[in-house]
């Protein structure tokens, strides 16, 4: 397993008070494999990026509790310097906007051979030809006559590829992709996700592809976690999510993807807005919103249940002790 | 991989822009201002060739000449002289020695230790830069001219003590604008990246973060040099900046104070060099600030 996290917890301090963005996140990725991150906005999604790479901005933000293994290695357990070679080493990021992802000072030359210089030691020549090389990889075109192009000077679609090359560069193990495709018009975005399957292919690295656009999910994912709440109410693979989602909120959202047969007029929307995860209530926090609510669904959180092959959900509905809550809540911390 | 990319045809868009906006009349180049500007600085290179006196030195027997152009003046002292003789043709020529040392100097100094100050406060946030700014708008209270006198006066009036001073007084107007500057940029991704991409907060400080607030920092240096030209003739013609017998302009329109109704040229003359060097310096910092300032730069 490239990527093992457990029961990852994350809390903010703010005024108002503590916020559990990420409470309690496990899942893991394979080298190769696509793991998507869907959920709404502020269910936790970036944030458990960020806190697998340790980025997650003191004093107000920490992480309290769980466990990042990356090839077997305690991340949490990392000096500030050991993780700075994992990032970017290791790890690597693509963030949404193009524009204020690369620096609009440097030349995309420049940029891409800082990451491989401080990693990988290169000079001169060499360093040169690796940068040209990568940006080859990501389809830029006569990528040595674009070295010398500044930021400002290239479209959108063509800055995201040079995020894509300086995430790439030093051939992490794994990449987290948060919305890459979002600002990017229709037909650049299939380009673009054409490229980081083939680059996949290519460099064998793990992914997690975080984003709320679920045909995406259905293009490039093999594994699903879907978010809310700063919890993974279900996860499982692509195929077992879409076919068969058991988590009331997972059917919600995929009943908001339109499809071309249905007579439908409107599209479909989940009613309610998310929760803000402070001092939340006892229970499921989709239990206001959920269309399936039951009595037990106020009172306890549910428990994580089992419903096959690496497909499991936190729902009332597949417990197996329906109705009659254990006493004891779920998903207490081992912290 | 993508053999037909649209965006493989190479924009070149620059030259159009930057037409448009000419015609617009937003940045016409300021060609009077940059050449006195330029005659300044080529003039305090020159002065000891071009000055045909000893800009200290005089003759009592001289005293009091007028200007070539009046009654009783003579081609040998062009533009008078004071009352001790001396040339004010020269002195106005080493005059602008003094001026631009000083502005460069304090400019200089001022910038790059309010930009130091600044960059810190505005990335490191928390603690230091709560007790930066501070500091910053304590200083910035202080009454700028009023506070230049009292420092001056008890350090003592010399050269080192007036750039020191200056100094002391506009560097928080740095500080103040490149922390909001630091800190906007500081928030952009490429940060992030950066910093995921493994590189150390000193390194993202110096190469990632002060490139982009270069801009700002060039305008407001441009439009300060103005201001400590004054500021520095201001506190020679107190008394309380540069000692005489230096050819300091400020200096000199105070040698003629009380002359003004019999010898005019003995403070009108420097007083005319000092108004043009300043607008000449205030009108081509609008220019830069028109051009280069981030915040004024259209698409």
């Amino acid at each position: 397993m490239l990527l093992e996290v457990t029961d990852l917890r994350v809390q903010f301090h703010t005024r108002r008070g503590v916020v559990k963005a990420v409470d309690g996140v496990s899942f893991s990725v394979e080298r190769g494999e696509t793991l998507g991150l869907v959920g709404e906005s502020g269910s936790g999604k970036s944030v458990s990026c960020l806190a697998l790479m340790r980025l997650v901005e003191a004093p107000a933000g920490r992480i309290v509790g769980g466990s990042v293994l990356l090839d077997g290695e305690e991340l949490l357990d990392y000096s500030e310097r050991e993780m700075r070679q994992v990032r970017g080493g290791q790890i690597s990021l693509i963030l949404q906007d193009p524009l204020s992802s690369l620096n609009p000072a440097y030349t995309i030359g420049n940029q891409v051979a800082e990451a491989i210089r401080i990693h990988q030691g290169m000079r001169g020549r060499e360093l040169t030809d690796s940068v040209v090389e990568i940006l080859t990889a990501v389809g830029i075109p006569q990528a040595e006559h674009r070295l010398k192009q500044y930021p400002h000077q290239m479209s959108g679609g063509m800055r995201q590829r040079v995020a894509g090359a300086i995430a790439l560069s030093c051939r992490p193990s794994l990449l987290i992709a948060d919305e890459p495709t979002t600002s990017l018009d229709a037909t650049v975005q299939a380009q673009y996700l054409r490229l980081l399957s083939e680059l996949q292919e290519k460099f064998r690295f793990g992914m997690i592809f975080v984003t709320h656009d679920l045909g995406i999910v259905a293009r490039l994912c093999d594994r699903v976690a879907v978010m809310y709440a700063g919890r993974i109410v279900e996860t499982g693979s692509t195929r077992q999510i879409f076919n068969e989602p058991a988590h009331p909120y997972a059917k919600a959202l995929l009943a908001t993807l339109p499809s071309l047969d249905s007579r439908k007029k409107r599209l479909l929307t989940v009613t309610g807005q998310p929760p803000i995860p402070i001092n939340l209530p006892p229970g499921c926090s989709f239990a206001p919103r959920c269309p399936e609510v039951m009595d037990v669904c106020g009172e306890t959180f549910p428990s994580k249940s089992s419903l096959g092959d690496r497909h499991g959900v936190l729902c009332w509905l597949h417990s197996p002790s329906h109705g009659s809550p254990p006493k004891v809540a779920s998903q207490a911390s081992h912290s | 991989m993508s053999k037909s990319d649209p965006a493989a045809a190479l924009p070149e868009e620059d030259e159009s822009r930057v037409k448009t906006r000419s015609a617009a009349g937003v940045t016409r180049f300021p060609y009077v201002s940059a050449t006195v500007l330029a005659l300044v600085l080529l003039v305090a290179i020159l002065a000891p060739f071009l000055a045909p006196h000893d800009p200290e030195v005089g003759r009592l027997s001289n005293k009091l000449i007028p200007p070539l152009w009046q009654e009783g003046g003579t081609t040998e002292f062009p533009l008078g002289t004071d009352t001790l003789g001396r040339d004010i043709f020269t002195r106005i020529l080493y005059g602008t020695r003094i001026s631009l040392m000083v502005a460069v100097l304090a400019t200089g100094l001022a910038g790059v230790l309010g930009t130091i100050v600044g960059l810190i406060a505005g990335f490191y946030r928390g603690w230091t830069e709560t007790i930066l700014m501070r500091l910053t708008d304590i200083t910035l209270a202080f009454p700028l001219m009023l506070m230049a006198i009292v420092l001056v006066s008890v350090l003592g009036a010399s050269l080192t003590n007036v750039l020191l001073v200056i100094v002391f007084l506009l560097w928080p107007y740095y500080a103040r604008q490149i922390r909001g500057e630091a800190l906007a940029v500081s928030e952009l991704d490429f940060v992030d990246l950066a910093r995921v991409a493994g590189v150390s907060n000193r390194r993202i400080l110096w190469r990632h973060i002060l490139p982009n607030v270069m801009p700002s920092i060039g305008v407001l240096a441009t439009l300060q040099v103005a201001l400590i030209i004054l500021l520095e003739a201001s506190l020679s013609f107190l008394g309380v900046g540069i000692p005489p017998p230096t050819p300091a302009w400020g200096l000199m329109v105070a040698d003629g104070r009380d002359l003004l109704g019999r010898a005019w040229w003995v403070s009108i003359i420097p007083g005319i060099a000092i108004f043009a060097v300043v607008l000449a310096a205030n009108l081509f910092g609008d220019w830069v600030r028109d051009r280069f300032d981030p915040k004024l730069r259209q698409i």
